[in-house]
């Protein structure tokens, strides 16, 4: 990997993070009324008083980019600011709910990576009637949006056949397994299938490729061929989907938390919304594009690092 | 949601089949255009009336009268689906209509000067890009309120990078074919050029990313109403009913979430394979 490379995915990082920041901090500018009333939760009748202490709390008075380095840095520092409506500061609310996030993530991304990569590995090597079959259901999964496949989960395995409770996050490890379960499949499924059919595709070009049928046709055994010179090729692509799929199970994370009830950033952003708590809203959802911008760049530097034709190609289109 | 990258090449004018459209893609057109046609006349084809309570028949089964069964305060399943076609179609209409005409003109623009400008559009496009949509939208949401303003707004916004990056690199390579330089040479003006040959040849991939878009947009915009910050209740829109639905399940009443949800899921792939379809007739490619 070029320190070129490096250095323009880096900036790219820093760039788009500020950007999101600029925009996130901007958004509430944009309220046709005063924004200090985002930050008491909008739709109530605010004190004046309470009004004139944001003002000068979020330094609302002082010019934009003033406001908006004060903001940032307190940021930075991990002082989110206070919400109102919760009564709580908001690092608090955060540090709170980050724990069942991250637990539901995990939990996803693990079924994401073994689901998706063994469903597509024996797929392509099986042939056949396993392939079209895993094809058509990938492709089902990937069709069903999560709050669709949640409710469906639901009435199946909660209600139907009553095998794991809906609500909460659970006390305890398998308590917390239980209860995440459901959560957990319902945002990996689409991406299963997502990364099952990258798989399936990557391993079938390798399997026809010309050094697999070399390999083969110097005797080198089956196992051998399949570990060494087909899996271990195709794992770059295997990789590379994986993290976008991860990425992916961040950004809807909030979808899956609501539809089951199970707290965490998510649900907290959306219900913030909902009560136009901004504080919240904006230190959470410029969480979420910190975490989702890092791990798609680190995906895409440690592809580079491992292949360096990829740095070439990606250095050429963009 | 939308990070699911669509995954189309970009070759326009390539070999097109002619002959008879595969009978996939006609099923999916069909069940586009009966959709449309509920989002146009549903108030009209409404058995009942969609947001009529009826407190002695709630959570009924289906029967003559009702053919879906009813929902937790009476209402007629069928007749809010069918009403509901026309808020959860137009939302995502207005979403593609936005971002595909700001996306054309903008990979036109950055095709046709390159140079830095083309750079600074790339750039722009990948910070976008790396702003989740679903959250964009739910922070637009607490700045605008609830309703579908919000998410018309930030999904216009995200869905940008994708119209554009792809009609952008076939622009680039139309831009460069030697009988636009012939115009020039011609003295052709620039508009006559943009509007007579470059989009006319762009049109047929701007369309297959529009319909491929539309599926995608769809599902978005009926998420963030299912999370509250969209569509409102009494609204049918079907993200809302299977939201609406929800606790109806835990008492073993699944018909409202679960009709909506399959008229989203049938929705979706139709303009999913439409858009695929689509792409194999009239760029030569299976997408």
């Amino acid at each position: 990997m070029s320190l070129r490379f490096l250095s323009v995915r880096l900036g790219m990082l820093v760039l788009t993070v500020l950007v999101s920041s600029l925009a996130i901090y901007g958004a509430m500018f944009l309220t046709p009324g005063d924004p200090a009333t985002l930050l008491v939760g909008g739709s109530r009748n605010p004190d004046p008083a309470v009004l004139a202490q944001i003002r000068s709390d979020y330094h609302l008075d002082d010019p934009f980019l003033a406001g908006y380095w004060h903001w940032l840095s307190n940021f930075l520092q991990g002082d989110f600011g206070q919400s109102l409506v919760y009564r709580d500061s908001v690092t608090g609310l955060i540090g709170d709910r980050a724990g069942d996030t991250v637990a539901l993530v995990a939990y996803a991304a693990v079924l994401v990576l073994a689901g998706g990569m063994l469903i597509g590995t024996v797929a392509a090597l099986r042939g056949g009637r396993t392939e079209a079959l895993a094809t058509t259901l990938t492709a089902g999964a990937m069709a069903v949006p999560t709050f669709v496949m949640a409710v469906l989960l639901i009435w199946l395995f909660a209600v139907r056949l009553p095998w794991f409770p809906v609500y909460g996050s659970g006390e305890g490890f398998t308590d917390t397994l239980a209860h995440l379960t459901l959560p957990a499949v319902a945002l990996a499924l689409s991406w299963i299938g997502y990364v099952a059919q990258v798989t399936r595709t990557a391993v079938r070009g390798e399997l026809r490729s010309e050094h697999v049928e070399t390999a083969r046709s110097r005797g080198v055994p089956e196992r051998v061929v399949i570990r060494r010179h087909v899996l271990h090729n195709a794992s770059g692509a295997m990789f590379a989907v994986s993290g976008v799929g991860i990425a992916g199970l961040i950004a809807t994370a909030a979808v899956a938390e609501q539809a089951f009830g199970t707290g965490g950033l998510g649900a907290l952003m959306i219900e913030a919304a909902s009560k136009q708590d901004m504080a919240v809203v904006q230190a959470v959802s410029l969480i979420f594009v910190i975490v989702f911008v890092v791990i798609n760049t680190g995906v895409d530097l440690i592809s580079a690092a491992v292949d360096p034709r990829i740095a070439a190609q990606k250095g050429a289109i963009r | 949601m939308t990070t699911m990258p669509a995954a189309l090449s970009t070759r326009p004018r390539a070999k097109r089949r002619t002959g008879r459209i595969d009978p996939l893609t006609l099923v999916a057109g069909g069940v586009v255009a009966l959709f449309v046609l509920l989002a146009l006349l549903g108030p009209l084809l409404a058995p009942h009336d969609p947001n009529a309570v009826d407190p002695l028949n709630v959570n009924a089964g289906p029967s003559g009268a009702h053919w879906l069964g009813t929902d937790d305060t009476g209402r007629d399943l069928l007749s809010r689906l069918i009403a509901g076609a026309r808020a959860t179609l137009a939302a995502p209409a207005a979403v593609i209509a936005v971002s595909t005409a700001l996306g054309t003109l903008l990979a036109l623009t950055a095709a046709w000067f390159g140079g830095w400008l083309d750079r600074f559009v790339s750039g722009a496009l990948d910070v976008v890009f790396g702003f989740p949509g679903l959250i964009l939208a739910v922070l637009v949401a607490a700045v605008f309120g609830a309703g579908l303003t919000a998410p018309i707004v930030a999904l216009s916004i995200a869905y940008l990078p994708l119209i554009t990056r792809v009609v952008r690199s076939a622009a680039i390579k139309e831009r460069h074919l030697p009988y636009v330089a012939a115009l020039q040479l011609l003295g052709a003006p620039t508009a006559r050029i943009w509007l007579r040959h470059l989009l006319p040849n762009l049109l047929p991939l701007v369309l297959v990313q529009a319909t491929i878009g539309f599926g995608y947009a769809l599902l978005d915009v009926a998420a963030i109403s299912f999370l509250g910050l969209g569509s409102q209740p009494p609204d049918p829109e079907w993200g809302l009913m299977v939201a609406n639905g929800a606790p109806s399940i835990l008492a073993g009443q699944p018909q409202q979430s679960l009709y909506a949800g399959i008229a989203i899921l049938v929705v979706v792939v139709a303009f999913n394979l439409l858009g695929t379809g689509l792409s194999r007739r009239l760029l030569g490619e299976s997408a």
